[in-house]
């Protein structure tokens, strides 16, 4: 009968399978939209180079990083928000971060007829995403931005609706120079309970949003911002003025952070001191368990954050990232033979 | 005639064509979703896009050449766990099952069915993910075997009742013993239903999504064996359509074109070969 | 075993190979035993699947034991974990895809059945029964690019203008949200009333129709007030069942309906369902009782299902008996 044969065929088919790629090893990772641009090239660009290496990255937000993390299921992750204690605890291993780059959050917009920069003072941003400023030509954004003609539409605010780092920086900043917005919402946070807005996944789900919907505004990382041409505005920062983020002011915002890093790298940037500095800009981690226990993957994973610290960090000004510090490098990559 | 008369004949007019036009409309949709993706989809196919990895975010030119090889390989592991148990639990249950067995069976495949795929997905991960400490193909697998199992075991178990006694009297007319008139008279007779059957499961469970979320998870490349993430071509449709990247929106449409054309094409092929099945199994 | 013999012989002891070949030739006691355990698998399955359901939501359930379901708030920060806006959403996106598709769909349906010629009836439905078989992915995939810009910039703004003074159409015309979702779940559902439906229909015996009309009855009269109440049952479940689709929907939902955990009032404003915030936010739960609570949410979902599935099943059977029963 025809039967025996084609099972025969079926089960050379699935040996095939699993013979293909003898070698090669691929190792999990999961976490950070932020910085997926960057990491899915370097990945990329890695296995060019190691063609028997390949780390499979998937960009499904911090909060996803962090948990897969403590469940095993992936072999690193990756996050913007720094895990907390509790998160450590929870996890029963000693997990190190390790910074990777350096990225902003941008108040990205949508506004028809608008294609300059807008101003944005701290408390208009959070009162528009706490929803006390519903329409654009409310005088807290208006009297930022003089030349401009905001029209009286509804704002249309778009979040996070998954688990993210750049929601967690976003809402540090808020938190720093807005109390209403800690105490509405608790502070800081990777998934918090928005009083207002639609809710995309990641931050491709935001920045489609926003391109797609009118009057809207939401956060992003900027190379997101960049990439799609979305309209972008200033950040009243710590000093008092509206500053750009651009690789400049990202990196002034890490220079305090640059000299005094704390040894397990978990700092935060948001709201720094400087002149020009970008008051939402933030290091992002790559999340390493301290033990690995499969030695193959250990020196993969050290390989390759060699690699990153190195050569990796070339790729970051094609991608509009801003490197990362030499003291910070210097200090991580004594920190790489903590890995055991 | 009476105003009344009239009003009712117009009623009449009036409702009948109303039903036309729904059915009208109904049936429209289908050719109005084709002609969206082929229109929109259709651009975008070209021989790098079958033939291609995807890209890093943000770059043009990826493709989706281990999404559809993933889909395969997960169709393939659901086939592996729907089919037998799908197939052999209809025999049990139009061959050998006493009433409440059978009751409780089919009410339990009955259950399964009206389960909504998501919380498969979430029954998947805490079963497979979580005991492998892994995302896999072979978690995807798993939820949509189990999706497969209920459509194929109440199909199957139809066309085996549809066989007629006097076959199975004829064969154990000749001495043979109940397993062997099953396997070598009933099940070849009922053979063109359980095709078709088999085929329909797949081609519903090659479509979705949401089981796959938190079970294959994804993969950049390509995924080797069964213990790897895997991608899938419903997800990547999924993931592409709601980025910002318009590259990645004409690879939705294009991979949306080739999901739907062979869901599509397995439907009509298995529905008209079934047509001409039961008309010549008389 | 039971061979039995037909020799009244004393009994000899039978070997192991023997006793196996016996076995193997008769066979049927194995092959009943196998087909059993492949069938019975079915049942440990489902078995397990409400088990692993029930042990994973328990966390949630013993901290906010029946405070989930009236709770609107959902805050993994605070810890706070209320299903209400997702039931909400969910019960609202049926009811507005139900709206659309049972006038539609009972309209398609006696179409088919009444007027249509046996051989347009069946060449329709096969189309109709296509549609079915689209995946929800590519109604997601239609819906964001197509129908949302249509619904932000042309129905919404024409509905606030007209309908605007109702609370269910008041808010910024975002495009996605209850109305949008509901729309594409009646597309999606539609298929599903037509073809139970259409079936139900067929059955009614033909000569209540040849009565009505013998009574001097339009068409249409014959066909509304006899036909279609008589299949009245077989037609709730057609709706029954449809509904049971549209509650465990989950991706076409997901890409339209906005994304925001709030009870509203307006159709117009963004909303989430449980299958859209368990795809959104399982695979990145912050915490066992985040976990714990959508898990529950899976639960309460599933439990929905069920019993709309049930109730769809009695109907229908209850019908089919009608139909066969009466005799002319």
């Amino acid at each position: 009968m025809k039967k025996p044969l084609l099972l025969v065929s079926l089960c050379l088919g699935i040996a095939g399978f699993v013979a293909a790629q003898g070698g090669t090893v691929q190792l999990q990772a999961a976490g950070a939209t932020f910085p997926a641009p960057i990491y899915t090239k370097w990945f990329d660009a890695y296995k060019k180079i190691n063609p028997k290496i390949e780390v499979n990255y998937q960009p499904v937000g911090s909060g996803g990083g962090i948990r897969q993390l403590i469940a095993k299921t992936v072999d690193f992750g990756a996050s913007d928000g720094p895990m907390t204690d509790e998160q450590i605890g929870q996890a029963g291993f000693k997990i190190l971060h390790f910074p990777t780059v350096l990225g902003a959050d941008v108040p990205s917009y949508n506004i028809p007829g608008v294609n300059t920069s807008l101003k944005f003072t701290g408390k208009a941003l959070a009162g528009i995403f706490l929803g006390t400023i519903n329409k654009w030509n409310d005088p807290e954004i208006t009297k930022a931005n003089p030349g401009v003609k905001l029209p009286g539409e509804d704002i249309v605010v778009v979040h996070r609706s998954d688990g993210s780092g750049t929601t967690y920086i976003w809402t540090d900043f808020l938190s720093k120079v807005s109390p209403e917005w800690k105490a509405k919402t608790g502070g800081p946070g990777t998934s918090i309970n928005w009083p207002t807005g639609l809710g995309g996944a990641k931050n491709d789900g935001v920045a489609g949003l926003i391109k797609q919907t009118p009057n809207s505004i939401g956060y992003i990382e900027l190379t997101y911002a960049i990439q799609n041409k979305i309209e972008f505005g200033d950040v009243q920062n710590s000093a008092g003025n509206f500053v750009k983020a651009t690789l400049a002011s990202v990196s002034e915002a890490a220079a305090g952070a640059a000299k005094d890093m704390p040894d397990d790298f978990r700092v935060s940037i948001t709201n720094a001191p400087g002149k020009t500095a970008y008051p939402i800009s933030s290091f992002t981690w790559l999340l390493i368990p301290a033990q690995i226990q499969d030695t193959g993957k250990r020196e993969i994973i050290k390989g390759f954050l060699n690699w990153m610290l190195k050569d990796g960090q070339g790729y970051c000004e094609g991608l509009s990232y801003a490197k990362l510090p030499p003291p910070v490098v210097a200090k991580e990559a004594k920190a790489i033979s903590l890995i055991k | 005639m009476t105003a009344r008369t009239i009003w009712r004949k117009s009623l009449n007019a009036v409702m009948l064509s109303l039903t036309g036009v729904c059915a009208l409309a109904t049936v429209s949709a289908l050719f109005v979703i084709l002609g969206f993706l082929a229109w929109n989809g259709g651009r975008s196919i070209h021989w790098t896009f079958f033939t291609n990895l995807p890209a890093p975010t943000g770059e043009v030119g990826g493709g989706i050449a281990n999404a559809i090889v993933g889909s395969a390989k997960l169709l393939l592991i659901a086939a592996c766990i729907g089919i037998p148990i799908g197939l052999i639990g209809a025999i049990y249950l139009a061959e050998y099952a006493g009433a409440t067995w059978a009751f409780f069976i089919r009410y339990a495949a009955d259950l399964m069915n009206g389960v909504p795929s998501i919380v498969i997905g979430i029954f998947a991960y805490s079963v497979v993910v979580v005991t492998m400490h892994h995302f896999s193909a072979l978690a995807g697998g798993f939820a949509l075997g189990v999706m497969m199992i209920p459509v194929i075991l109440r199909s199957c178990e139809e066309f085996l009742r549809s066989v007629p006694r006097s076959l199975r009297e004829g064969a154990m007319a000749l001495g043979a013993s109940k397993w062997r008139t099953i396997l070598t008279v009933v099940v070849p007779a009922a053979s063109g239903g359980i095709i078709t059957a088999i085929l329909l499961a797949l081609a519903r469970v090659a479509g979705e999504t949401a089981p796959l979320l938190f079970t294959a998870f994804g993969n950049q490349f390509w995924s080797s064996g069964l213990n790897q993430p895997t991608a899938a071509l419903p997800v990547v449709i999924y993931n592409y359509a709601m980025s910002p990247y318009e590259d990645l929106h004409q690879q939705a449409w294009a991979a949306g074109l080739v999901l739907l054309g062979l869901v599509l094409v397995t439907n009509l092929l298995t529905r008209v070969v079934l047509g001409r099945q039961t008309a010549q199994g008389r | 075993m039971g061979t039995l013999s037909t020799t009244a012989g004393p009994a000899r002891p039978v070997s192991r190979t023997q006793a196996l070949l016996n076995l193997l030739r008769d066979g049927d006691e194995l092959a009943h035993a196998v087909t059993f355990a492949f069938a019975a698998t079915i049942l440990l399955i489902t078995i397990l699947l409400i088990y692993e359901l029930w042990i994973n939501s328990g966390l949630a359930r013993h901290k906010f034991g029946f405070s989930f379901f009236y709770t609107s708030t959902w805050d993994p920060v605070f810890g706070q974990f209320g299903s209400l806006p997702f039931i909400y959403g969910t019960l609202v996106t049926t009811a507005v895809s139900l709206t659309i598709a049972v006038p539609l769909g009972i309209g398609a349906a006696i179409f088919l059945s009444e007027l249509a010629p046996p051989k347009l009836s069946r060449g329709l439905s096969f189309i109709i029964d296509l549609l079915a078989a689209v995946p929800s992915v590519i109604y997601g995939l239609l819906a964001v690019f197509t129908l949302v810009p249509v619904m932000r910039s042309e129905i919404e703004p024409f509905l606030k203008k007209t309908l605007g003074f109702l609370p269910l159409f008041k808010g910024p015309a975002y495009g996605v949200g209850f109305l949008t979702a509901g729309i594409v779940l009646a597309v999606m559902t539609v298929p599903y009333i037509i073809s139970v439906s259409r079936e139900v229909l067929l059955a009614v015996p033909q000569d209540q129709r040849e009565a009505s009309l013998g009574l001097g009855a339009t068409r249409w009269e014959t066909t509304w007030k006899v036909v279609v109440s008589y299949a009245g049952a077989g037609i709730m479940g057609s709706i029954f069942l449809s509904m049971a689709r549209a509650l465990g929907e989950t991706m076409a939902v997901t890409m339209v309906i906005g994304n925001q955990p709030k009870v509203s009032a307006s159709l117009l404003s963004p909303g989430y369902s449980i299958a859209s915030v368990i795809a959104n936010e399982y695979a990145e739960a912050a915490g066992n009782l985040h976990l714990s609570a959508l898990t529950e949410l899976g639960l309460v979902l599933l439990l929905l299902t069920l019993v709309l599935n049930a109730l769809a099943r009695i109907l229908i059977i209850m019908t089919a008996r009608k139909g066969s029963g009466v005799q002319g």
